[in-house]
């Protein structure tokens, strides 16, 4: 097995959120580090998905339960309920039917861990205004021609979907890019302008 | 083509049991044999036992010379000390499958009626069951109520779904590799090449072969060659061979000059004096009836309802006999009972046979993967 590892700071934000013993699925889970780390401090039942198949192998040859598959297409296979936790971090904003992976996600499981970088920061927003171009910084760092990220959106854009698709949002809060808390906790509009990314634990109404 | 003498029958290890063993075909085998290897230790709380599934021309010489060939075992490089599949840490065991050459009851074993010829062609058809069955019982007589893992390549990956289908209580870990969950109409329409080609062999005489004294070593040579081809990728043939002729004055119609040529004959004159024709006829038989989906309902996932296995599932990128789609399909097809499933394709070059051969990626994911379950089952 893996020697612990210092963890993303999102990904500990995550762990915070899930309870102990439960079922998971990190969908994106890369090396496996959240899994691993569920499975340790948490004795969960956590699997992963990832896409990248030297990811997986590696992440298996740590010992540690991931497929190769893909959210947009995989997550069908799940039967209803099969999981407690769905973790999809730093990814919706990359795959190619967020509504449709959101919406398979809340059928395979009972909560939806979802964090995705916040379009409506305030460096976007200004770059956009003051140079009429598509913003680029750390996060949003590749050209719009050749980026993965086809799907972004702003916190206030997915509180609006979940609205729209009758989920309830059981936590939320913004942080900034290394994962920290930020303290924007009971505004909306300012962890929209100040959030780099968004973190929230969804359920079914 | 050369025509050396097949290699003499040995002694090998193993275990009759009296009672026997009803096949899925209906018919009752008085007796069984099942010939076998082990390597390591089984401790003290037996559940560290992983049991190896050879595939169509294995053997149970998993880690060790054949007997019979004085080769390496056909996993040596993946089974023993301080390997993947350390047998420091793990009893490994092998067995020749049900209908095989090499010890276990097949075509060749004395005939239950008549002991005084071999069964040939009288030999009952078998399944993949029906070879797994055999194992069952002979882990049984070992003590074992759990295997920590199954592992099986391509027909050895077919017995390992069946393993985690037919006594999921008894398997902690499935790893099939390069498998596939049905025999597809490809696959079938290879082996009947092969079949026909022993058919069609004068010295086959209808599989009473013995009594002439004969085997049809050019049919089953054919038999191995036409299959062999469907081992390796077309990339795998071309680098090592590519168009390059042998020594050779000119072209001819007949007659080697392609290295290829000469490559193929080599497979099959080495291959006849080590198999027997009519257990060959037996086990592509097997292979071909096998279908995992059809035998529940015609839905894959009811194989494995409710399932506590953990599964590991590795597929070669340029294995075009069990190709990768085989192996995603079992991977949803546990995705939908929820099941514990890790699913890799290694990229190899080296077409189906790749499971057997040096490959570095596969040979960690092995090694990683039955250290975390090793983890999990409380072994370490």
């Amino acid at each position: 097995m893996s020697p612990p590892k210092k963890m993303r700071v999102d990904l500990a934000l995550i762990a915070g959120m899930v309870a102990p013993g439960s079922r998971v699925l990190d969908i994106g889970c890369s090396d496996g580090t959240l899994i691993d780390h569920l499975f340790r401090t948490k004795q969960c039942d956590a699997r992963g998905l990832e896409i990248e198949m030297e990811t997986v192998t590696l992440a298996v040859t740590h010992g540690l339960p991931v497929m190769q598959g893909d959210a947009d297409t995989d997550l069908i296979t799940y039967p209803d309920h099969a999981f407690d936790y769905v973790i999809l971090s730093r990814t919706l904003q990359a795959v190619e039917k967020p509504r449709e992976v959101l919406r398979q996600m809340l059928r395979i499981s009972t909560h939806a861990i979802i964090s995705f970088p916040n379009f409506g920061h305030w460096t976007l927003r200004l770059q956009l205004l003051l140079t009429g171009r598509m913003p680029m910084t750390q996060t949003w760092g590749r050209m719009w021609y050749e980026t993965p990220n086809i799907h972004p959106c702003t916190i206030r854009d997915f509180f609006a979907l979940c609205e729209q698709d009758g989920y309830i949002v059981e936590e939320w809060l913004a942080a900034d890019e290394e994962g920290a808390r930020t303290p924007w906790r009971r505004s909306r509009a300012l962890a929209n302008l100040f959030g780099e990314q968004g973190l929230f634990l969804l359920r079914k109404a | 083509m050369d025509q050396s003498p097949p290699h003499p029958e040995t002694q090998h290890q193993s275990v009759t049991f009296a009672e026997g063993l009803t096949l899925d075909c209906g018919r009752h085998l008085a007796s069984l044999t099942v010939a076998y290897r082990t390597y390591g230790t089984l401790n003290a709380a037996r559940n560290n036992a992983i049991l190896i599934c050879h595939a169509l021309t294995g053997d149970q010489y998993v880690a060790e010379p054949n007997p019979e060939t004085g080769k390496p075992g056909w996993w040596d490089n993946l089974v023993g000390p301080g390997k993947p599949v350390d047998t420091e840490n793990f009893f490994v065991i092998c067995t020749n499958v049900l209908g095989g050459c090499m010890g276990t009851t097949g075509p060749r074993s004395p005939h239950e009626d008549h002991p005084e010829r071999p069964w040939g062609t009288d030999f009952p058809p078998v399944t993949i069951n029906d070879m797994v069955r055999a194992q069952k019982l002979f882990i049984g007589h070992l003590g074992i109520e759990k295997l920590f893992a199954v592992i099986g390549g391509s027909m050895g990956g077919m017995q390992t779904l069946a393993w985690a289908a037919l006594y999921p209580q008894h398997v902690f870990a499935a790893i099939p590799v390069a498998a596939a969950y049905y025999h597809s109409a490809q696959n079938i329409a290879f082996h009947e090449i092969g079949r026909q080609a022993i058919a069609a062999d004068p010295d086959f005489h209808g599989g009473q072969y013995w009594e002439h004294g004969v085997i049809p070593a050019r049919g089953l040579a054919v038999a191995r060659m036409t299959a062999h081809i469907t081992y390796v990728s077309e990339e795998a043939l071309s680098r090592k061979f590519g168009r390059k002729l042998q020594e050779a004055e000119g072209l001819s119609s007949l007659g080697e000059r392609f290295e290829v040529e000469s490559y193929l004959q080599y497979q099959g004159s080495s291959f006849v004096r080590r198999f027997d024709a009519n257990s060959y006829l037996t086990i592509t038989r097997a292979m071909d009836l096998f279908d995992l989906a059809a035998e529940h309902g015609g839905l894959l996932a009811n194989a494995f309802k409710g399932t506590k296995t953990r599964f590991l599932l590795v597929s070669f990128s340029s294995d075009w006999l069990f190709p990768t789609a085989q192996s995603r399909a079992i991977a949803r097809a546990l995705n939908h009972v929820a099941a514990n499933v890790s699913f890799v394709e290694i990229k190899s070059d080296k077409g189906h046979d790749a499971f057997l051969l040096d490959e570095p990626d596969f040979h960690r994911t092995l090694r990683g993967f039955l250290s975390g379950c090793a983890e999990h089952a409380g072994l370490k």
